[in-house]
């Protein structure tokens, strides 16, 4: 029996006095889909940030395929990463932005060529072969000379996937890929990711999209005040959620 | 602005030949023709009295306008100018760095640099460099804090006037490059940081690949501004014998006072000069717009400004 991809344990963030996460617990196995749903300010985002070590937490553990993320333990003390290899853990976990951060001095080809090169140290001209077989995946091959200004929101989000893929994570964090998007491009953006959904990819998406948690997702999360008030299959989430929150939150978004 | 064309006419060079093209009857504005006569008149005036003008001996401006002394002093303030200039980038870099840096020593270090050079006059600055063997008659290699010497010069033959003026120069442009490189680093996106971190990248690839190549852009066009001004600030180091162009020319209407003459034939260089760097000027800013620009590839548009980018460009 092989580790779950992520298991997070008694998670806890705070800013100054305002504590954002108040211990969360969740484990996620391989290939699982798990969306997260909650209020703003919930702390959705922090979490995706406390995943790959962007923000440190105070306190709780974050394990990534059995390895512990930001931290070596020695002795039963935790001390934190040579940069090095907390830079390898980032390397294999993919992220995507509400507002997608794609380079903008770079061409889309370029935005995926950019972590083959500078990180994993690939040719240039292998990286651009490989670079232009995702963006081909992502339905984009024809805009491979276009820079970010020159492409629509959902092409750009679509860049970004694919030059997240090119580090071939073994997880990808999703914050709100769609909630810049204008609802006709919504779809494309929810496609890419369905197939990627399809062919396997542990993912965690924090979204507004209930339609895409109820046919994609494999698990629900709803998150409250820095805490996991409710989880389970999306259907059964959303059809009877258990708790008042749960139910006065999905009252408003659905 | 009231005969702005609206319509197919505004599309571009073909749009005149379209079939609905506007009819547009512009009408009279006697205020601007009678401002624009005036002008002309007042320029052909002017043009006319300096040509005639015998105090200003034309004939002397030709024969001292390709004069080997002044074209080597024309030479030291290209050289000043570059030299400065490449210095104070580079400074400005490093203490733009030291300014955003988590380490308040650093922080700390560089503001205290820019404080003193920004808030000194130049002049002052360039007049005690070229006096500083007063306060050091001379410099040496060795453990510092009055412990032995390994090597020492005389601090007379090794600050010239040239290296005054370049050390003048290039650490008081530093000051105001890291003033320029910051408002650049802090027009940067954090969230490019953050993708970039995501993708693993260490910070120092994420200075030199994402930050610094965007905040060019906010560079560039300050810097060009800079490197202009420095042409004609050069010519302040004239007063520490620099042997620049203005020194150069002064030396010599001290012996043939053709004070006017001399004096135009170092202006027409500083025109040239600053003629030159502005058209450069004009092509680094296009370089450093890419992707921020409209330029489609493809299109005539974006095909010449890929012509005109600087061949050296990494990718
Ligand atoms: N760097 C920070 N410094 C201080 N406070 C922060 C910081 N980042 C987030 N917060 C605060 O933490 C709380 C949770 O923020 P977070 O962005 O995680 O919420 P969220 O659930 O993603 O909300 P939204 O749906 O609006 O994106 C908010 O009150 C926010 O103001
Ligand atoms: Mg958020």
């Amino acid at each position: 029996m092989t580790a779950p991809m992520v298991r997070c344990r008694a998670l806890r963030k705070s800013f100054g006095r305002l504590e954002v996460l108040r211990g969360i617990d969740l484990t996620i196995e391989r290939g699982q889909v798990v969306c997260v749903v909650g209020p703003s300010g919930s702390g959705k985002s922090t979490l995706l940030r406390c995943l790959n070590h962007l923000e440190e937490p105070q306190a709780g553990r974050v394990y990534v395929d059995g390895e512990l993320i930001g931290y070596e333990e020695r002795g039963g003390r935790l001390r934190p990463l040579p940069d090095a290899r907390l830079r390898r853990q980032r390397e294999s976990i993919g992220k995507l932005f509400q507002r997608f951060h794609l380079f903008p001095h770079r061409t889309a080809l370029e935005n995926v060529m950019e972590g083959l090169v500078a990180v994993k140290g690939v040719r240039a001209a292998e990286a651009r072969r490989r670079a232009g077989e995702l963006l081909d995946r992502v339905g984009l091959a024809d805009r491979a000379h276009h820079y970010p200004a020159q492409l629509s929101g959902g092409q750009q989000q679509r860049v970004a996937i694919a030059r997240s893929l090119a580090m071939s994570p073994k997880l990808m964090l999703f914050d709100e890929p769609t909630s810049a998007l204008d609802p006709e491009l919504v779809g494309e953006v929810l496609e890419v990711m369905k197939d990627l959904a399809a062919s396997g990819m542990t993912m965690i998406v924090v979204t507004h999209e209930m339609g895409f948690a109820r046919e994609v997702g494999d698990h629900l999360v709803f998150m409250d005040e820095g805490l996991i008030v409710e989880q389970g299959p999306p259907r059964d989430v959303l059809a009877a959620p258990r708790h008042d929150r749960t139910r006065a939150f999905l009252s408003k978004v659905l | 602005m009231d005969a702005t064309v609206v319509g197919p006419a505004a599309a571009g060079p073909t749009g005149s030949e379209a079939p609905e093209a506007n009819r547009i009857s512009h009408p009279l504005r006697p205020g601007r023709w009678l401002a624009a006569g005036v002008t002309a008149l007042v320029l052909v005036w002017l043009g006319w009295t300096v040509a005639i003008n015998p105090n200003l001996h034309w004939d002397i401006v030709a024969d001292y306008q390709f004069d080997r002394v002044i074209l080597d002093g024309l030479w030291v303030t290209v050289q000043l100018t570059v030299a400065s200039m490449v210095i104070g980038v580079v400074l400005g870099v490093v203490v733009a760095l030291m300014q955003v840096s988590d380490s308040r020593i650093l922080r700390t270090g560089a503001m205290a640099y820019v404080w003193f050079f920004r808030g000194t006059p130049l002049l002052v600055q360039l007049i005690f460099w070229f006096n500083i063997a007063l306060i050091f008659p001379e410099i040496g290699l060795g453990v510092p804090f009055g412990g032995p010497k390994l090597i020492t010069w005389e601090t007379n033959t090794l600050v010239t006037g040239f290296v005054a003026a370049l050390l003048g120069l290039s650490i008081n442009e530093g000051a105001y490059m890291s003033e320029i490189v910051r408002a650049g680093l802090r027009a940067v996106d954090p969230g490019q940081q953050e993708a970039a971190a995501a993708l693993g990248m260490s910070r120092t690839k994420i200075m030199k690949r994402v930050v610094l190549p965007q905040a060019m852009r906010i560079i560039v066009p300050p810097t060009g501004n800079q490197f202009i001004s420095m042409l004609k600030t050069t010519s302040l180091v004239s007063v520490i014998a620099g042997a620049d162009l203005l020194t150069v020319a002064q030396r010599l209407y001290l012996t043939n006072f053709e004070v006017i003459a001399l004096l135009i034939v170092a202006s027409i260089w500083y025109l040239v000069l600053t003629t030159v760097a502005s058209a450069g000027q004009y092509y680094l800013e296009r370089r450093f717009s890419r992707g921020f620009g409209t330029t489609v590839p493809g299109t005539l548009r974006g095909r010449i400004a890929r012509n005109l980018r600087f061949s050296g460009s990494a990718r």
